[in-house]
């Protein structure tokens, strides 16, 4: 049978140097979907959940989507699915650009690699050849310029590398692809770093996927691009403005969190906005592969046309940081992506410093040079490279992110991180529903596991009462359940602004051969969330580990129009079990059961 | 006073921020049809921080932020 998936993945032992050709189980595909869902349970059915993951005996699993490289929009996306060093639990950080789909045009579905080379190499694939190559010449560059050196070498290849911060084994390294696209988060460059493993180049001959039936997604392709185009968010708002039109929604609810999470409320909020970033600095959008959305901003930086910085970025480095210079935001965020790092995790590891140092518990000294004050644009460009190169103390311990940082000087309350992983820019005590999402996210903190702000702030796909706690679980486990769906397809969680259960079924349907009704697909959704749950759980996750910090629950917000409120997890977390079928943070065997998951 | 916010492609054409007489303004339709703008433009209408209805009233030391379709993550 004909489908969307390639039907073959390479297993590569950088040990032995050994280069495997292996078949998808297709059983797997049907019951997992691919990209997130699939590499999860490869990953656990490969019994990674208890090694270290900067052990030679982890794995990476750089996975397509099953859609990834079809007709349908969206469709550049894959997946590096590891155990993360950061959280110690499942990681699963997802891409744009290309690279994802000229994996797939080159034949292949997914690549496992494993062991650790004794010498820095990368992975150069043309079409059905795989080889492994010294990557001696790219050790200490940067993201642009090992993409521009691997294309001098390779032509036509789409290129994915870590910069130094992997190399350093920075906990919030990044993997970087198509120059300025992030597998961002959870530490998985450094995964790649302890493997010796520099960058992975393909080049692809042909350029187009087959399909279950053709005619079938050709018209579904065509409605869906249809809705996508005439949904305000993302035919006109996304386009326009990019992510960062959130600033000032974010902000006029009071849920913007400022001076890390001291304040949500930022009055110069406006001068960092999406608004402020178009008229000032902008020179093009950005689309990824197939999107006719492009989020992306293209900005002017000091003379010098790079990639700008999306919504989390410009909150993090911005208000977080209490900086309103856009200029230097745009610069701290380049610098984020040259050395490779997690422009979320990052700034927020910037700013929980900045707070220890306020509170004296960094001293002058230990900054060499340059006091992590708030305000000071200096601070964000400067910290930034310092943690990339990871050479002064101060900045090597930043380089393993805010939750290691404070808990070194004493004070792990000061790091607003879930699972040791920084949390994003939406303040949870202003915003029930997004609580629940960060504090069960099985990758921790993070927003695109249950996009509640969607809900919750924007009133879509209907608006619910932000400050009201009914329901929500409900929705939330939905919303988790249904971005499982969209990323083990491997397209782009924006896309769900416009379009719903029904349009995923029908394009995935038409694109591998299965038959999944909506109601069908949202329960592969449930049975992918529920199968990182059991990887969190053999990797030795506690129930203690679902929680927000303290500080969402205790300390009242104090300025303007979210004062006083708090999170109420304590209330939500309990119906959020339920909802799930779940005792003490994990699945009963009756939800194994009805999930197919014994 | 009654402070009005626009944002996004509201701002093309019109001051980011006014403050409006609360006299003659009952409601926050009112508000948005004095900058010309029509009911079903607007997405998100927040009164002091608060999502509301265009039917909401609205009075002296409120703060307006109008949004049109816009979105993220
Ligand atoms: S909407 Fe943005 S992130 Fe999503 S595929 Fe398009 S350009 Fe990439």
């Amino acid at each position: 049978m004909t489908t969307a998936y390639n039907g073959k993945m390479a297993r590569i032992n950088l040990t032995t140097g050994e280069i495997k050709v292996e078949q998808l189980n297709m059983e797997l595909a049907k019951k997992f979907i691919g990209g997130r869902g699939l590499g999860t349970k490869m990953l656990y059915d490969e019994g990674i959940a208890t090694v270290d993951p900067l052990s030679e005996a982890n794995k990476l699993i750089y996975i397509t989507g099953a859609m990834t490289g079809t007709k349908a929009p969206t469709t550049g996306r894959y997946m590096v699915v590891t155990k993360s060093p950061l959280t110690g639990m499942i990681a699963c950080s997802n891409s744009g650009g290309i690279w994802g789909a000229k994996l797939k045009y080159a034949g292949w579905d997914a690549i496992i690699v494993e062991g650790k080379s004794e010498k820095p190499v990368y992975i150069n694939v043309v079409d059905d050849k795989i080889e492994l190559l010294s990557a001696e010449c790219l050790v200490g560059m940067q993201s642009e310029e090992i993409d521009g050196e691997l294309k001098k070498l390779h032509q036509d290849c789409s290129v994915l590398n870590i910069g130094p911060a992997g190399e350093h084994l920075s906990l919030l390294a990044a993997i970087m692809n198509d120059k300025d696209r992030a597998a961002g988060r959870s530490g998985v460059g450094a995964v790649m770093g302890s493997k010796n493993l520099k960058a992975i180049s393909v080049s692809a001959s042909k350029s187009s996927i087959d399909s279950f039936d053709p005619e079938a997604l050709k018209e579904i392709t065509k409605s869906s691009t249809q809705l996508i185009r005439e949904n305000g968010v993302t035919g006109s708002g996304l386009p326009t403005y990019g992510t960062a039109v959130l600033v000032n929604i974010v902000n006029n609810i009071g849920s913007f969190p400022t001076k890390n999470w001291q304040e949500s409320y930022y009055e110069d909020a406006d001068s960092t906005s999406g608004e402020a970033l178009k008229e000032k600095f902008l020179v093009k959008q950005s689309f990824c592969h197939r999107c006719p959305i492009g989020c992306g901003r293209v900005v002017n930086m000091n003379g010098q046309v790079v990639g700008g910085p999306e919504y989390e970025p410009l909150w993090a480095y911005g208000g977080n940081c209490g900086i309103n210079d856009l200029n230097a935001i745009n610069e701290a965020n380049y610098w984020c992506n040259e050395y490779g790092m997690d422009a979320i995790s990052t700034p927020c590891t910037i700013a929980a410093a900045m707070e220890l140092y306020q509170k004296g518990y960094i001293k002058e000294e230990e900054c060499e040079g340059i006091p992590l004050v708030w305000g000071d644009p200096k601070v964000i460009i400067e910290w930034t490279k310092r943690m990339g190169e990871a050479k002064i103390p101060l900045a090597k311990l930043m380089a393993d992110g805010s939750y290691r940082l404070c808990e070194y000087y004493g004070h792990p309350e000061i790091s607003m991180s879930v699972k040791k992983q920084e949390m994003p820019a939406y303040d949870a005590r202003g915003i029930q529903g997004i609580g629940i999402t960060y504090a069960t996210s099985n990758r921790g903190g993070c927003h695109v596991r249950g996009y509640m702000i969607s809900p919750e702030v924007l009133g879509l796909p209907q608006a619910l009462d932000r400050t009201e706690t009914e329901n929500k679980a409900l929705w939330a486990k939905i919303f988790q359940d249904l971005t499982s769906v969209i990323d083990s397809m491997g397209m782009c969680l924006f896309t769900s602004f416009a379009l719903g259960a029904p349009e995923y079924a029908k394009l995935l349907n038409a694109g591998t051969g299965t038959n999944y009704s909506p109601e069908e697909l949202l329960l592969v959704g449930e049975r992918i969330y529920n199968i990182e749950r059991l990887f969190n759980k053999a990797a030795g996750m506690k129930p203690e580990d679902d929680c927000l910090p303290k500080r969402l629950i205790e300390e009242p917000i104090t300025n303007s129009f979210s004062e006083g409120q708090v999170s109420q997890i304590a209330i939500t977390l309990p119906q959020y079990y339920k909802e799930r079928g779940w005792e003490n943070a994990f699945p009963t065997k009756e939800t194994l059961e009805r999930l197919d998951l014994l | 006073m009654i402070e009005v916010r626009l944002f996004a492609t509201f701002r093309e054409g019109r001051d980011k921020i006014s403050y409006l007489e609360p006299q003659g303004y009952h409601t926050a339709a009112e508000i948005i049809h004095y900058f010309r703008i029509a009911d079903d433009e607007v997405a998100i209408c927040l009164i002091n921080g608060r999502h509301s209805k265009l039917d909401s009233s609205v009075k002296d030391g409120d703060v307006i932020a109008l949004f049109p379709p816009v979105g993220g993550g």
